[in-house]
């Protein structure tokens, strides 16, 4: 009973994060709600006893995502503007797509079945053999480096490249016409004094 | 007993939701982030002992270290405006240094 509790409550707050998030327009807000989002997601998970899973979605999700958004709105700006279209035509496209999936979970088999096709099949075998062919005590560990070695490979590249990309969009600019938001230097006495104290940082960091 | 601290628990995450949504300065966000982040820490923490599995609480640790992550850094760039500021490394004493810095910047110039 609890747990239902737990369930309705996780989802009712999801539901409703990511209503104010549709409806904010100040994006650093948006940002904070969304690290919000990903901590009761990871709530959920762990809810639903997958624990690694929920680590993941702490680590990625509210941890540096939220880190590579900030540093994002630290290069553009902070309002969202009002999209000049009217959004009707992505809502049906929405309730559609998500009525089309739902519909698609009633051949799902229920949450926790024994009996379900995945525990059956495969599941057994790794369960049981894994440890002959692959020498591993961990069956996860055996099926991510072994089984599905080339799988995994291809993933670690893709985070690879991805981590690549991110660092030469946001730190690849050095010298003077590095950054966007560089302020203007006026002739003025105040901006003077400001730039210079920016400048003998920077000197000092280096 | 468990079941009413998650129940208490809720409720406070409900609460620092609220902040979250109608919260109208910049601060009242980042506060209701990290106290979020903390009942999730609880709430894991919860959940393990009325589960009957407390094997989890090292999991909540490393949230708890997220959560702290997460919020320094925010901070920073609402302070600073960038995360690559060198931070309090000079404070402006008004006197020697600044008449330095500012010689400085006129031989870069």
């Amino acid at each position: 009973m609890i747990f239902t509790l737990i369930d309705i409550a996780l989802l009712t707050f999801m539901g409703a994060t990511a209503f104010a998030i549709l409806r904010l327009r100040s994006l650093f807000a948006v940002v904070m709600l969304s690290g919000i989002y990903s901590l009761l997601a990871a709530s959920m998970f762990v809810a639903l006893d997958a624990v690694d899973v929920a680590f993941t979605e702490a680590a990625v999700g509210a941890g540096i995502s939220t880190v590579l958004m900030i540093a994002v709105l630290a290069l553009t700006g902070e309002r969202e503007k009002t999209p000049a279209h009217t959004p009707l035509l992505p809502l049906l496209v929405v309730i559609l797509t998500g009525a089309a999936l739902v519909y698609g979970t009633f051949d799902m088999p229920a949450f926790g079945d024994a009996n379900a096709p995945v525990h059956l099949h495969v599941a057994p075998r790794y369960l049981h053999d894994s440890f002959a062919e692959v020498g591993l005590p961990n069956v996860v560990t055996s099926v991510l480096a072994s089984y599905r070695g080339y799988d995994t490979l291809g993933e670690v590249t893709v985070i690879f490249t991805a981590g690549v990309a991110v660092m030469l969009l946001l730190g690849g600019r050095k010298g003077d016409d590095a950054g966007i938001k560089q302020q203007p230097v006026d002739e003025d006495g105040d901006d003077r004094r400001a730039d210079s104290k920016d400048l003998d940082g920077s000197g000092g960091a280096a | 007993m468990f079941a009413m601290t998650t129940l208490a628990v809720l409720i406070a995450l409900g609460m620092a939701l609220a902040r979250a949504f109608i919260g109208p300065t910049v601060f009242d966000r980042i506060l209701a982030v990290n106290s979020v982040g903390t009942k999730t820490v609880l709430l894991i923490a919860v959940l393990g002992f009325l589960t009957g599995r407390p094997d989890f609480l090292d999991i909540a640790i490393v949230y708890a270290l997220i959560n702290f992550i997460g919020v320094a850094a925010i901070l920073k760039y609402v302070k600073y405006g960038d995360f690559a500021h060198p931070g309090e490394i000079e404070t402006d004493p008004p006197g020697n240094i600044a008449g330095t810095a500012t010689g400085d910047g006129e031989d870069e110039r």
